[in-house]
């Protein structure tokens, strides 16, 4: 099976970075970034696709090969549904020697009519991994068999690991979903206020926070791609008034390539923080409103917003003494550096550094902007130099993801998980209530001082707890 | 005792299995200085690496040969320097534990013959130890992943040849299903023989869960190269676990180490036989405290008999674990009506349950149901089965491997009279919790019905 071509899907006039770039540096594409053999981190494409389409959660998510892929990696990612819960379920074909030798499609084709005729699934997304693509199974055939004969369709996602970065993997599951799935049903109702969500995976029920905001509003998310998605209303997509894409890069084209389809605009967007959550609730109303949406959206949007500003100020009021100018060091993959950045600002925290991995010119700027020019912008930091500032006092708190964990709380500095693993939600007014106090309760719990006592064999002066 | 149920089906539904390569990865972070290096695409150590984290709550070292679809079909050798040489120079590690991946592996590159010609080329990787360990998707699951990096750590740095004895000096091969605990609680039983135990793998020493003053790239503590180059001089190997019966073996043929497996070390019959060993082999008298422990363990036996006895367990984890857990509870009267392996394994023939079925956690769910959820009263599994016990509303004590939705994996000890007593106290504590008595359904005799596989040609594994 030919491996996608990605030259074509870097032609991607939407994505700010390639606007950036010279004419030659934009032929090279975003995934020339060639990784360094034994100094390279970070997820496959395989990786990437399936973050950006399991949270489709009544479909069924089947990996094909060998048994690292799904084996190692099923059951770890926090995207909440709130009905079915198929798309959790971790399925793999497997591959043996065997499978291998001979080639996995029959197994393939057995593993799809095992599924269909025990889950009944409204759909199959059957993940390509390295293995199947290095022997060239015919995945494309066998999907196109198996949808006719079991009358569901079989959708192959073709992003094996070894074509590039997990942000390939996204951009390859947004074409997917663009060639393959948008368009395919009609929706039973419309309204004149249904959007498209692109981006947002309900990563500990973020997309909760902000859906009760426009449910208030008459809003209708038609089609969230794909937190607590429904394969149903993500083929309908192509029938929503505007698409709002939440802080992915990767996702941009998406949204470009359903604005070509079906003349749906879209715009970029943020629920982290306050400032971030009005404005896209504003653009919303504005583009629905151009749309056709009833005359008084923008002014019931403004009296939301109203409301919801006043009750996230009161209800922030408690931890701003603890946090005011709490120095942070912010590490994540960049993507949502400067909505993170401009929400831990409203908390009245410095930002004394932050990732700008994949961060577009833009973005760099608007962090640039937004934090000063004392702050440091870095790409990615090795653990021991990381370690080193942590170590030297240069913040107070790192936040960042699963991975660098360790290296925080080893040197004793409080940390906060920003990434996939999450535990709460921090998007919309109620999230930075959250983010404010998971923040507050990781920089203030005694711990610290606790941990930070030296042993009583290194310091015969060490103050120790005496009874009294 | 039954023969393994080979479940037939297409498709894996959620997975038992990790793969051998994560394994042999987890083998090699024994290692006293050393970085791991899965030998394939960027993808298989960020996922390894991730499982690992959440099991162990620790930095995990792990790199990458980060193959791309043109290097694999072109031959890894070039990645494969490159990534050492890189290591070399970032992380100066004492030794790199190579694990080859199903990618790697379906290309047959010889990487035995190419990694001599890189040695000549890098004069400089002369104090630089590399073990590689042939470790394909394919071939198993975690033990055997780890067996092979165990018996490639001893092909690669033990030398040939009998040498002298040293007459204090025994050799202690630890299973996958040992925790750094439990490496610590054997270790400190030998060495109240007045033996010295070199360990391989060493977990306790480097993923106990230690606070270093400052941050290393590779791991900090286990198995020291020198310590391995010197296991050929022990009088005695004592492996721990089935799938270190290789290792030993290959311990015994290389340098004339005689041997002895103890598939486990959990319960009283298994831990006398380990401390006779001990006894023999030292001449020494057993220390008081450890006749103490003992006697405990008989008085927790005692006490809690009549709270396990006729209860009935539904197991899944690796082979290893399934004969240490399914043994203990069994002498206490406890009855295992299923147990659900990754993958064949001659340890599976030790599993005293009444079904073994090799396949999925989705085998052991349909077990359950097909039994009926009232005759199962604990589920003993990794993290992954918590939505299956929760459905079914069973407790679920988490054993094996990945365990991420609990503190102290690594710090449960379930070895030794002690570990033992733990265990015990630990499962009669949980039914006591449930509050119910025996079912019914679990009165002698009575019996799950067959299991019903789905009915297709092909195993869902080779292993
Ligand atoms: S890199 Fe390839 S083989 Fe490895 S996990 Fe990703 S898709 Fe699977």
């Amino acid at each position: 099976m030919p491996t996608p071509s990605a030259a074509n899907l870097f032609n991607e006039p939407g994505c700010a970075v390639n606007q950036a770039k010279g004419d030659k540096q934009r032929k090279v594409g975003c995934s020339a970034r060639t990784l360094t053999p034994g100094a390279a981190a970070g997820g496959c494409a395989f990786d990437g696709a399936k973050i950006a389409l399991q949270p489709i959660a009544d479909a069924a998510h089947l990996v094909h090969g060998p048994i690292a892929c799904e084996g190692n990696s099923w059951d770890s990612r926090h995207a909440l549904s709130s009905g079915p819960q198929l798309f959790r379920t971790g399925l793999t074909t497997d591959l043996s020697e065997l499978d291998i030798i001979h080639g996995g499609e029959k197994k393939l084709y057995r593993a799809i009519k095992q599924i269909v005729e025990r889950f009944r699934p409204p759909a199959v997304f059957v993940y390509v991994t390295c293995v199947p693509a290095l022997i060239g199974d015919d995945v494309e055939a066998v999907c196109t068999a198996a949808a006719e004969r079991f009358a569901t369709p079989v959708i192959p996602v073709v992003a094996p690991g070894f074509v590039g970065s997990k942000s390939l993997g996204n951009k390859l599951a947004g074409r997917v979903l663009l060639e393959r799935v948008i368009g395919t049903r009609e929706p039973d109702v419309l309204t004149p206020c249904d959007i498209n969500l692109i981006g947002e995976y309900n990563v500990a029920g973020e997309l909760w926070q902000v859906k009760p905001l426009l449910d208030r509003l008459g809003i209708r998310i038609l089609a969230s791609i794909t937190g607590d998605g429904r394969y149903h209303d993500v083929a309908c997509a192509h029938r929503a008034r505007v698409s709002m894409v939440v802080c992915s890069q990767a996702m941009v084209a998406l949204a470009r390539g359903i604005e070509d389809r079906y003349g749906i605009p879209f715009f970029e967007g943020s629920f982290y923080g306050i400032g971030n959550t009005s404005a896209a609730l504003r653009q919303l109303a504005r583009f629905l409103t151009a749309a056709g949406a009833p005359a008084d959206l923008a002014e019931r949007t403004e009296a939301l917003i109203t409301a919801e500003e006043a009750r996230a100020t009161r209800a922030l009021a408690p931890y701003q003494r603890a946090l005011k100018d709490k120095r942070v060091l912010l590490y994540t993959g960049g993507v949502k550096s400067w909505s993170v950045v401009s929400a831990l600002h409203e908390l009245g925290m410095t930002v004394v550094g932050t990732s700008v991995r994949k961060s577009t010119d833009d973005d760099q700027a608007r962090i640039r902007e937004l934090i000063g020019e004392e702050a440091m912008l870095f790409g990615q930091v090795p653990a021991k130099e990381m370690d080193r500032r942590l170590r030297a006092g240069e913040a107070d708190i790192l936040m960042s993801g699963g991975r660098t964990q360790f290296v925080a709380l080893k040197a004793r500095v409080p940390w906060l998980d920003i990434n996939q693993e999450r535990e709460d939600a921090y998007a919309g007014y109620g999230g930075i209530v959250n983010l404010a106090h998971r923040l507050h309760g990781a920089l203030t719990n005694p711990v610290w001082a606790e941990v930070r006592r030296p042993a009583p064999w290194a310091a015969a002066d060490a103050p120790a707890e005496a009874a009294p | 005792m039954s023969a393994a149920l080979l479940a037939t089906k297409a498709c894996a539904v959620k997975p038992l299995k990790v793969s051998p390569a994560l394994g042999g990865a987890l083998a090699f972070l024994g290692l006293d200085r050393a970085l791991p290096l899965l030998h394939g695409s960027q993808g298989c150590t960020a996922f390894a690496v991730v499982l690992a984290v959440r099991h162990f709550r620790e930095a995990i070292p792990l790199q990458t040969t980060a193959m791309s679809e043109i290097s694999t079909i072109l031959g890894g050798a070039d990645n494969l320097e490159q990534a050492i040489e890189n290591i070399f120079k970032r992380a100066a590690p004492a030794v790199i534990g190579i694990c080859s991946t199903a990618l790697t592996e379906t290309r047959d590159d010889d990487i035995v013959g190419d990694l001599k010609l890189m040695r000549e080329r890098h004069p400089d990787w002369d104090d630089l130890a590399i073990v590689y360990a042939r470790t394909p998707d394919f071939l198993g699951s975690l033990e055997q992943g780890w067996a092979a990096a165990v018996e490639a750590t001893i092909r690669a740095l033990v030398p040939p040849g009998s040498g002298r004895k040293r007459l204090r000096q025994v050799n202690l091969l630890a299973g996958s299903h040992l925790t750094p605990g439990d490496v610590e609680a054997i270790a400190e039983t030998i060495t109240a023989f007045g033996l010295t135990p070199i360990i391989l793998p060493d977990l306790s020493g480097s993923l106990d869960g230690h606070v270093a003053d400052a941050h290393v790239p590779t791991t900090l503590g286990g198995s020291t190269i020198d310590a391995i180059r010197r296991m050929g001089h022990s009088v005695l190997t004592l492996a721990v676990g089935d799938h270190m019966r290789g290792a030993a073996a290959l311990l015994e043929d290389r340098c004339g180490v005689p041997f002895r497996v103890f598939d486990r070390l959990t319960g009283l019959a298994a831990f006398d036989g380990f401390v006779a060993e001990l006894i023999a082999v030292s001449g020494a008298k057993a220390p008081e405290h450890l006749q103490r422990q003992r006697s405990r363990l008989v008085d927790a036996m005692l006490d809690g008999h009549g709270t396990l006895g006729n209860r009935t367990l539904a197991l899944a984890g690796e082979g290893d674990m399934l004969v240490a857990m399914g043994r203990f509870v069994t002498e206490l009267g406890a009855r295992v009506p299923v147990a659900v392996a990754p993958c064949a394994a001659p340890s599976l023939a030790h599993v005293p349950a009444e079904r073994i079925i090799v396949g999925d956690l989705d085998d052991l769910e349909q077990a359950i149901a097909a039994a009926g959820a009232d005759s199962i009263e604990l589920i003993v599994a990794n993290s992954h089965a918590a939505e299956i016990a929760q459905f079914f509303d069973i407790p679920l004590m988490r054993a094996g491997f990945p365990i991420f939705d609990r503190l102290g994996a690594g710090h449960q000890v379930t070895v030794g009279y002690e570990g033992s007593r733990t265990l015990l106290f630990a499962l009669a504590n949980t039914f006591i919790a449930r509050g119910h008595a025996p079912a019914a359904a679990a009165a002698p005799g009575a019996t799950l019905p067959p299991f019903v596989g789905e009915t297709d040609h092909a195993p869902a594994s080779s292993c």
